[in-house]
């Protein structure tokens, strides 16, 4: 596996995440979604390839692409996750998926989860969930433009969102090179000199705060 | 002959110096409103900068016939509000044609202007414009109607609609400005004079500088020039009307500068210190107490 | 002999003047609908006067700035202390307008982006000359931290002719200040003649914002 969840995966299931230890029900950490107790459920259902704690009021899963929905829909109307705080994505090139991130959060229990999918890089795509909430429909919008992440289905995903008549690469995936893009389009202006911060302060600036870096 | 020509020289007279003192006391007003806010103000004389620098304008984008008379027929309410009000009592420069015309046909140029205006900015096409134009005409003829009803108990009062003899009535004597004949008119006059100067309660109309939108919003250059002029001629006309109306006219320039400024003044003390009225807000606000008082006043007169 | 050549000369300029005048501008990015409402002529420049009356107007026009702000950035947030007890912008002659019609000054509020740079082109062809633009922000200059972004214009100067840029990340209102009064000492000077410029570069004006606005679907001179 990779990054960031590789460490927590071992502890799917058995309740000892490698987060912050949370309390046991009772308490202020009794007032939030008792996240330990639900996973071994939903890995039955879900089959979650890993989870984690990450604090009392955040955590993350991870499930296959198959049971996304299924399971947000899941968390939506019976676990009372019933808001979208964001939908993301992050290109993990070296492995050649993007993993995208859907933050709900838990009114009643003021808890946020993150469920995470990974989705190959090739032809991405991913079933939408503007169903379940209108606004996903202007997230998958964004995600299509910027990292070309295909969601059938969703209104208005093909439309340009932020950019207007873009024609290259989506310029968040990683091999989109911006600097060289840059050069090549926007005429740069010659002259434009870049200095070590350090170095620059000691021989200018304020020879006395550099010393304290 | 020789007559006509006279009077074609003090009109022109009487037009110039006009419009320099409106000039001038726009830009001390906005200076007295910096003042208030804590600034140093722009100069005394911007107006005529900025009407310079319009009319130095190079280029200018007119959008067909009626776009070119909107200024034109605002110009030309501006200098009828203006001719038919003697500016000076008894003077012969500047008691202009007072003689050929009474407070109804003045009345009727205050509004001639922006009905003008608005076929104009109707013609330029912005959206903007026609908003602008019908939120003035709102808010006019909300104003309007306490103004009328202190012109009706004024006229009653002293038996006729003809400003000279108003202003005749009222000489001899402070106690016999109808400000103390008759306050109740007085009042409401006053008030409807904040909408008719478009002070700040009453700004929203024009509001230049904070939102895009106002009968001008597609006037620029030269048209833009002769809007400012006229506005500068027609705040002179409107300020001498009111102190012929309540506060005795005047018997020679000085007093007439002194008794215009001081009205003035009164719009720019009021402006500082009220928000600004949203349209409806504003017509609920003349429809109602100016409203009142100004049929109290005719009332009391009918009595 | 000379004046057989003046003649001539005359003769080819009127000539030029005339293809000129008859060049149409195409329009294509306009649906067939839309082609009535814009003007397809080109920019003409227009002959400054001469001698005192030129000073003249560059003076009343200096004294009166009227400044249509474009808040595509950062930069525009010190635009409003201008406005403030503290700066008081007025006392200079300086103006906010809402339209670009009537306004003189046009200040680029920080970095501008292919989406805004449309609009940055739009609202300063609408303005009526003679007119003014003020850079405000390192990013007008160069791109300034957002340099390498993939939709940082890195030369507003490219796309628009500029007059005064003011440097800094942000700058002080009070570089603002002075980057104005600067502007009314060119203009006094007669330096500023930006207007002129577009309109004899327009076809290079126009091939550098066609460059990176791809969907161009607006009119080629916007009146």
């Amino acid at each position: 596996m990779n990054s960031i969840s590789a460490a927590a995966s071992a502890g799917t299931g058995s309740g000892s995440g490698t987060g912050t230890e949370t309390g046991t029900g009772t308490g202020l950490s009794g007032e939030r979604f008792p996240v330990r107790e639900r996973f071994p459920v939903w890995k039955d259902k879900f089959s979650l390839v890993s989870s984690m704690i990450q604090r009392q009021d955040l955590a993350f899963v991870q499930v296959p692409m198959q049971t996304t929905v299924a399971f947000i829909t899941h968390l939506r109307d019976l676990e009372g996750y019933a808001h979208l705080v964001f939908f993301t994505a992050i290109d993990y090139i070296e492995d050649g998926i993007f993993r995208l991130t859907y933050m709900l959060h838990n009114y009643r229990r003021h808890h946020d989860l993150g469920v995470q999918v990974d989705i190959p890089r090739e032809d991405a795509g991913m079933e939408s969930i503007h169903h379940l909430w209108p606004h996903g429909a202007t997230y998958q919008r964004e995600l299509k433009e910027m990292y070309g992440i295909d969601f059938p289905g969703s209104p208005g995903v093909d439309e340009s969102f932020v950019l207007e008549g873009w024609h290259d690469i989506p310029p968040m995936r990683r091999e989109f090179d911006t600097k060289e893009y840059s050069e090549k389009t926007y005429y740069p202006r010659p002259g434009r000199v870049t200095y070590d911060p350090t170095e620059y302060m000691k021989e200018k600036l304020y020879p006395s705060e550099a010393e304290t870096w | 002959m020789n007559a006509i020509l006279t009077k074609a020289l003090y009109t022109l007279i009487s037009l110039f110096v006009i419009t320099n003192y409106g000039l001038l006391l726009g830009g001390t007003m906005a200076r007295v409103r910096a003042k208030v806010q804590g600034r140093i103000g722009q100069p005394v004389w911007q107006p005529y900068l900025d009407i310079l620098k319009n009319n130095f304008k190079r280029t200018g984008i007119y959008h067909g016939v009626m776009f070119y008379l909107g200024p034109v027929f605002r110009l030309a309410g501006g200098l009828g509000t203006y001719l038919f009000i003697p500016a000076v009592y008894g003077s012969a420069v500047f008691s202009n044609f007072s003689f050929s015309g009474d407070l109804l046909l003045v009345m009727y140029f205050i509004f001639f202007g922006q009905l003008g205006m608005a076929l104009g900015a109707g013609q330029s096409g912005h959206p903007y414009s026609p908003l602008g134009v019908s939120r003035g005409l709102a808010q006019m003829t909300a104003f309007e109607v306490p103004f009328a009803l202190a012109v009706i108990a004024v006229a009653s009062q002293h038996q006729t609609l003809s400003i000279t003899e108003l202003v005749a009535a009222q000489q001899g004597g402070i106690l016999n400005w109808v400000a103390f004949t008759n306050p109740l008119a007085m009042i409401a006059g006053m008030i409807s004079f904040l909408g008719m100067t478009m002070g700040n309660p009453f700004s929203v109309v024009i509001a230049p500088q904070e939102i895009p939108i106002g009968p001008p919003t597609e006037m620029q250059s030269s048209f833009l020039g002769m809007l400012q002029t006229n506005r500068a001629i027609f705040q002179g006309a409107k300020l001498v009307l009111f102190m012929n109306l309540f506060f005795g006219g005047a018997t020679n320039i000085v007093s007439m500068v002194v008794k215009t400024f001081l009205i003035y003044l009164y719009t720019v003390v009021v402006g500082a210190s009220f928000p600004r009225f949203r349209t409806d807000q504003s017509i609920r606000f003349f429809l109602g107490v100016p409203t009142l008082i100004g049929i109290a006043a005719v009332v009391i007169q009918m009595l | 002999m000379s004046d057989m050549q003046d003649m001539e000369k005359t003769e080819s300029e009127e000539q030029i003047a005339r293809i000129a005048a008859e060049m149409r501008l195409a329009n294509d990015g306009l649906s067939d609908q839309d082609k009535a409402y814009f003007c397809d002529a080109r920019p003409q420049a227009v002959e400054p006067y001469r001698g005192i009356m030129e000073k003249f107007a560059n003076w009343a026009r200096s004294q009166s700035l009227w400044i249509l702000g474009f808040g595509t950035g950062c930069g525009a947030i010190e635009l409003r202390p201008l406005m403030t007890s503290r700066f008081d912008m007025y006392r200079y002659g300086i103006q906010p307008r809402p339209t670009p019609r009537q306004s003189s000054v046009f200040v680029i509020g920080g970095y501008a982006s292919v989406k805004t740079v449309k609009r940055i082109v739009r609202s300063y062809e609408q303005m009526q000359g003679p007119k003014f633009v003020l850079g405000l922000g390192s990013c007008t200059v160069n791109g300034g931290m957002y340099w390498d972004s993939y939709n940082t214009i890195n030369r507003i100067d490219y796309y628009i002719p500029v007059d005064v840029y003011i440097t800094g990340c942000m700058p002080r209102p009070e570089a603002l200040l002075a980057g104005f009064n600067r502007l009314k000492q060119m203009i006094r000077e007669g330096r500023c003649e930006g207007m002129n410029t577009y309109a004899e570069n327009f076809d290079w004006y126009k091939a550098n914002q066609k460059q990176i606005i791809k969907d161009w679907n607006m009119p080629d001179y916007n009146w």
